[in-house]
């Protein structure tokens, strides 16, 4: 009882006497809460950090099965893995067939869903809303119904084992989630911005290219991102729709480790590494415009 | 070619399609709209033929007992005509009830459920807390924020397979917790444990997204709904339940949403970290998958009907989710 009468005193005198000082103390928390985030911060990012320093340290060992014994790979750490992998395999070729298709799946998944995304955002045509659920079941899909039937009229457009083919294979599947994503982004950019591009003569297309587009950078940045991440780590489609050992990707690539050398996980492990470089650049190049461009995406269903 | 043009009126003239006495509004809104539909055929067309062409012909696939033995290929210059017949809704008696329909089939989907279920809740909860944490004015903020989204940047069969490598047996892992004196499973081979590592390295890998989004959302709500809150005497908890929580709804509504879809469709993980071994840690896509390439001969038409069981389960499921809401938006104003 007595804690329950004397509570509300308390917080009502504190509240009277030191408001500023209480609401200062919201954004500057005691030192004890301070350090319990940092901790649970620091625990967290060890956690995210150590599978990707992990397998980078375990690309040094120079046998193959270095992996079991991680204590021993310290003392006799070399690059001599990078320098096989770099050039006694087709490496370069296969970083070239990723890139292709990466970056073929960035430009044109992110243009169709930009394109889409404004046509909802902006126009209420008749289906606008039928479109957006149809995408979003379009995700629901698993691969293995797809898979077989894909590859049938893959075959019958002579798309199978091109670049352009995978490319619309892989802008199929990111299309949807990134139509959802700019058009929430979209929504968020003031309409009064395309009634005064229209004033001024612009097209409908015209206000899209040149007036939105660049005012929806961080949202396109988001796009870019998740679709060039889908595409560049790959493996189901691309090893089923690239049959010519000169057009595999690397995901494809990597698996020749298993069979052609029976298991050579430390020039897996040193593949791994080389692969997540280049994601790891454009995952640092847009990471300023992710909160934000995420957000608005999720905010507004 | 003509699949093109099939596909395209599919999607975009469902909603033109001539109710009527509509026709003249609806050539109306054409001339208005012209630009409209010519920016959503390029998407409409695409998928269409890339999804929407694969998935009549899956569920066709279905009803016949195709497998990759009498399904029409070519051979040099000889073409085999497909050679499988009609069998009606066999299949799906089969795989829902026929001999051993509980190995096959039932086992797979408690599992797919229970995997779904966990793994979403532990994204989203694991997911908000950091988000909250991150929320807060801290030094290094921008630093911890890079950390964590890290296992999303980094290929997921990279770090599955760096994962491979930690629990194995004498991997990492197990070497930590025999030291601390902790019994060491077989994480890849101990039916259980296997389904618990699986967990463990979905939870990693799909906790950025959620994160990211939930962060977003909270960067979102107003500063002074809080100070209102505060001046009003609400605790701290109070705050996240009244302020917090709600003004999270329509992010955290979208990203549980894709959170489930993605999950119960998560092939890269399982495939990635087992392989064709573990029968017992395959959820449905995986195992579906495993029916229509990883066997001889190439079961077609089951593996086609797990698929289309799988695509109706989501989207019960989505629709009571969205009827759900839809109620919980009027409850709540």
């Amino acid at each position: 009882m007595t804690t329950t009468t004397e509570r509300p005193a308390a917080r009502s005198s504190a509240a009277h006497a030191a408001r500023p000082a209480k609401v200062r103390s919201r954004e500057q928390r005691s030192p004890v809460a301070t350090a319990l985030s940092h901790l649970a911060l620091i625990a967290a990012s060890l956690i995210a950090l150590f599978p990707v320093v992990y397998i980078a340290y375990i690309s040094l060992g120079p046998d193959d099965m270095d992996y079991l014994h991680p204590g021993q790979i310290l003392g006799k750490a070399t690059l001599s893995n990078y320098d096989k992998v770099l050039n006694q395999t087709d490496f370069f070729s296969w970083f070239g067939n990723s890139v292709i298709v990466a970056g073929g799946t960035t430009v044109v998944g992110v243009m169709l869903a930009a394109s889409t995304g404004y046509a909802v955002s902006r126009m209420r045509f008749a289906g606008h809303k039928q479109l957006m659920w149809t995408l979003l079941v379009t995700q629901m899909f698993p691969i293995a119904v797809l898979i077989v039937p894909m590859y049938y009229i893959l075959s019958n457009l002579q798309l199978l084992d091109s670049y352009f083919g995978l490319i619309l294979v892989y802008s199929g599947t990111t299309v949807p989630y990134c139509a959802w994503l700019l058009k929430g982004y979209f929504d968020t950019i003031p309409v009064e911005i395309d009634e005064a591009g229209r004033v001024d003569g612009l097209s409908p297309f015209g206000t899209f290219w040149r007036l939105i587009l660049p005012l929806a950078r961080p949202g396109l940045a988001v796009a870019a991102f998740y679709s060039f991440l889908t595409a560049w780590a790959e493996v189901a489609f691309a090893s089923t729709f690239m049959l010519s050992s000169d057009k595999y990707t690397l995901a494809v690539g990597l698996q020749s480790f298993i069979s052609e050398h029976d298991h050579q996980w430390q020039l897996m492990a040193t593949t791994s590494v080389l692969i997540a470089l280049p994601a790891a650049l454009v995952f640092y190049l847009v990471q300023r415009h992710l909160v934000t461009g995420l957000t608005a995406g999720a905010a507004k269903s | 070619m003509a699949v093109a043009v099939q596909g395209a009126p599919g999607k975009s003239s469902r909603g033109r399609e001539p109710r009527p006495g509509l026709v003249e509004r609806i050539k109306l809104s054409y001339s208005k709209y012209w630009y409209a539909y010519a920016m959503i055929a390029p998407v409409v067309i695409v998928l269409g033929v890339l999804v929407g062409y694969p998935l009549v012909r899956g569920v066709y696939l279905t009803l016949t007992d195709a497998t990759s033995l009498n399904t029409g290929r070519q051979i040099g210059v000889n073409h085999i005509p497909d050679s499988f017949t009609f069998v009606g809704l066999h299949n799906y008696a089969d795989v829902l009830w026929g001999p051993g329909s509980y190995d096959r089939f039932w086992s797979h989907f408690v599992w797919t459920i229970a995997w779904t279920a966990i793994c979403v809740l532990l994204h989203y909860s694991i997911g908000l807390a950091l988000a909250l944490l991150l929320n807060q004015k801290l030094r290094g903020r921008g630093l911890y924020r890079m950390l964590l989204i890290l296992p999303w940047a980094v290929p997921t069969f990279v770090t599955v397979f760096s994962w491979r490598l930690m629990l194995a047996d004498g991997g990492a892992i197990n070497a930590v917790l025999g030291s601390v004196g902790l019994p060491e499973p077989g994480w890849l081979s101990d039916p259980f444990a296997q389904k618990a590592a699986a967990i463990a390295v979905n939870t990693w890998v799909g906790v950025p997204f959620m994160m990211v989004s939930l962060l977003g959302g909270l960067q979102s709500i107003p500063a002074e709904l809080y100070e209102a809150a505060e001046m009003d005497g609400a605790s701290p908890w109070q705050r996240f339940r009244y302020v917090t929580l709600p003004g999270l709804r329509t992010v955290s509504s979208t990203v549980v949403l894709l959170g489930v879809i993605w999950t119960f469709n998560q092939f890269a993980v399982i495939f990635l970290l087992f392989g064709n071994g573990a029968p017992d840690a395959q959820i449905l896509v995986t195992w579906a998958y495993r029916l229509g390439f990883g066997q001889m001969p190439r079961d077609y038409a089951q593996s086609a009907t797990y698929g289309v069981l799988l695509l109706s389960l989501l989207i019960v499921f989505t629709s009571f989710y969205r009827r759900w809401l839809a109620r919980n938006e009027q409850a709540n104003g």
